[in-house]
């Protein structure tokens, strides 16, 4: 191994675990959001609970939409390990669609929900429902954005060292908010409509 | 810092490394003493008291470790010595106040009086401040590469801690006697006038050593050359930062420290292996930009928009915070090399000033 590899690889693992360092303190941020929720879930104010406003079948769908997507993603880092341009092109464009698709979904999961007068103004159950699942979806949106600036980047860059490296961190960001939602669709959902 | 002072090992490191453990998981746990009488109900007092009382003992270690450092240890006086005995003897003062109010009951007579008040002040002043100014008068030559001035470092310390005791333990006792806060104005019968004037010059002298402070940094900076610090270890330190310049050069080590031991500068520094002639290797360092006070402003810019409602400025700079996020991932060229032989330079100029 070259010095200039070395070099190289010492300074990935230096970025990856302060990217580690950032994930672990956003659990920080999703645990006290979690906690906000599991105390306030029953606070309703007469209003409805989780079993009557949330349709599964629909969260079930955008679940299994995100996990094709933390799939399509684990593709994506293949073949940027193949450095096979095209393929991370490809499978980053599958992800990104997908991630729009569960994005749109939840919007119009959220759309709704105010239509009908059960927005977050409503009950402290509301308030914390929105603030938890729209931070997760906060979080999908930058990712989304990342993952354009990243593909132009790839386009125009190529799989260089740091374009790579970049991508390393993406998907870790991916898979987290992956694991989050795993999170939200068990607690918030499923043992909403029990 | 204490270690140093005292010429000897940090007494309970593993102990030490525990407490402090145990303290930053305790310190989720403890905030509700601020609200005993908001009335969450007995069962959440109990609980957040508790965990307050518990939290004692893992500071009273470290109290212990930092004493038992100091035991038939070489104690140097120096100013931030000062400052960390004038932190210690204030903050366990206060320390002891405050597992004395973690009782809810207890604090419920408490709630709002001075005993509260001198309290918490005993906590931030003797506890916080008094740590900081020790840090920063420790730490000071290592960043700037001259000593603050000794002297008025010393008045300024006794003019504090003097008159912090003056202007807070009566306020304990004024509490105790029944006196809240933020009077304005109280009959002469209760008999507090004396505790209160007695206070009042407390503050008076806490203000002169305030203005002593002023006066060491002025004067330390106009006698800079004096008090320069030319080898970077200007209290025979033990720990690593000490073994480079001062200021430290930016890649601060020139070769990278192999640590064997605790305290490995000062291991080094008594080692009887010959020092060989080390080999510089050339180290990449990250360039200069202000990409960093940029987003930091706009940041400004963004919570000041949002806290007063300025709904049409928050997307914009918010778009401004992405963008420039953006722009810096599109340069690559963001590091910049020094050269083996540019670092044996930077290190034989430093040796030159040593001699």
């Amino acid at each position: 191994m070259s010095e200039a590899v070395a070099v190289e690889r010492k300074q990935d693992t230096r970025t990856i675990f302060g990217f580690w360092v950032y994930l672990m303190t956003d659990c920080v941020l999703f645990a006290s959001l979690f906690a906000t929720f599991a105390v306030l879930r029953n606070n309703t104010f007469g209003g409805p609970g989780g079993d009557e406003l949330f349709s599964l079948p629909f969260v079930l769908a955008e679940t299994l939409i995100l996990l094709t997507s933390s799939f399509t993603c684990g593709l994506a880092m293949l073949a940027a390990q193949r450095k096979d341009k095209r393929m991370v092109l490809i499978w980053f464009g599958v992800t990104f669609l997908l991630g729009l698709a569960f994005l749109t979904m939840e919007v119009t999961e959220f759309s709704h929900l105010v239509a009908e007068g059960n927005s977050w103004r409503r009950n402290a159950f509301l308030s914390s429902f929105f603030t938890l699942v729209g931070t997760h979806g906060l979080h999908i949106t930058v990712g989304l954005l990342w993952m354009i600036v990243m593909m132009a980047q790839v386009f125009t860059k190529g799989l260089k060292d740091n374009v790579v490296r970049r991508l390393t961190l993406l998907s870790m960001f991916w898979h987290f908010l992956d694991i989050v939602w795993i999170f939200i669709f068990t607690i918030v959902y499923l043992a909403g409509a029990l | 810092m204490v270690a140093t002072f005292s010429r000897k090992r940090l007494f309970g490191y593993t102990s030490m490394v525990w407490a402090l453990g145990a303290i930053t998981f305790l310190s989720f746990l403890v905030w509700l003493h601020h609200f005993f009488t908001m009335g969450a109900g007995a069962n959440v007092n109990a609980f957040f008291g508790v965990m307050t009382m518990i939290i004692a003992i893992p500071t009273g270690v470290k109290v212990f470790n930092w004493l038992f450092t100091m035991n038939q240890g070489m104690i140097k006086f120096a100013t931030p010595m000062k400052w960390f005995l004038g932190f210690v003897v204030t903050f366990t003062i206060g320390g002891m106040a405050g597992v004395l109010m973690a009782v809810p009951p207890a604090d419920f007579q408490l709630h709002n009086s001075l005993f509260l008040v001198a309290h918490f002040h005993t906590m931030i002043i003797g506890g916080v401040v008094f740590g900081y100014f020790a840090g920063i008068t420790y730490w000071f030559p290592k960043v700037f590469g001259f000593k603050l001035n000794e002297k008025l470092g010393t008045y300024a310390f006794w003019c504090w801690l003097i008159g912090f005791v003056l202007a807070f333990v009566p306020l304990y006792i004024l509490g105790l006697m029944g006196a809240t806060r933020r009077l304005d104005h109280y009959d002469s019968s209760m008999g507090w006038q004396g505790l209160f004037v007695v206070a009042g010059i407390g503050a008076l002298i806490i203000a002169a050593g305030i203005g002593f402070q002023i006066l060491q940094y002025i004067v330390s900076i106009r006698q800079r050359h004096q008090n320069l610090d030319p080898t970077g270890d200007p209290w025979n330190g033990r720990t690593l930062e000490w073994s480079t310049t001062s200021p430290a050069p930016v890649y601060n080590f020139a070769v990278e420290p192999e640590v064997r031991t605790r305290d490995a500068f000062w291991a080094m520094k008594h080692s009887k292996a010959k020092h060989s002639e080390p080999e510089y290797e050339a180290i990449k360092v990250p360039k200069n930009s202000s990409v960093g006070l940029i987003i930091a402003g706009l940041s400004f810019v963004f919570g000041f928009a949002i806290i007063w409602h300025i709904y049409w400025l928050a997307p914009i700079v918010a778009a401004g915070i992405v963008l420039c996020v953006i722009l810096r991932t599109t340069n690559d060229d963001t590091e910049r090399t020094i050269s083996a032989a540019q670092v044996a330079k930077i290190e034989a100029k430093a040796k030159e000033r040593f001699a």
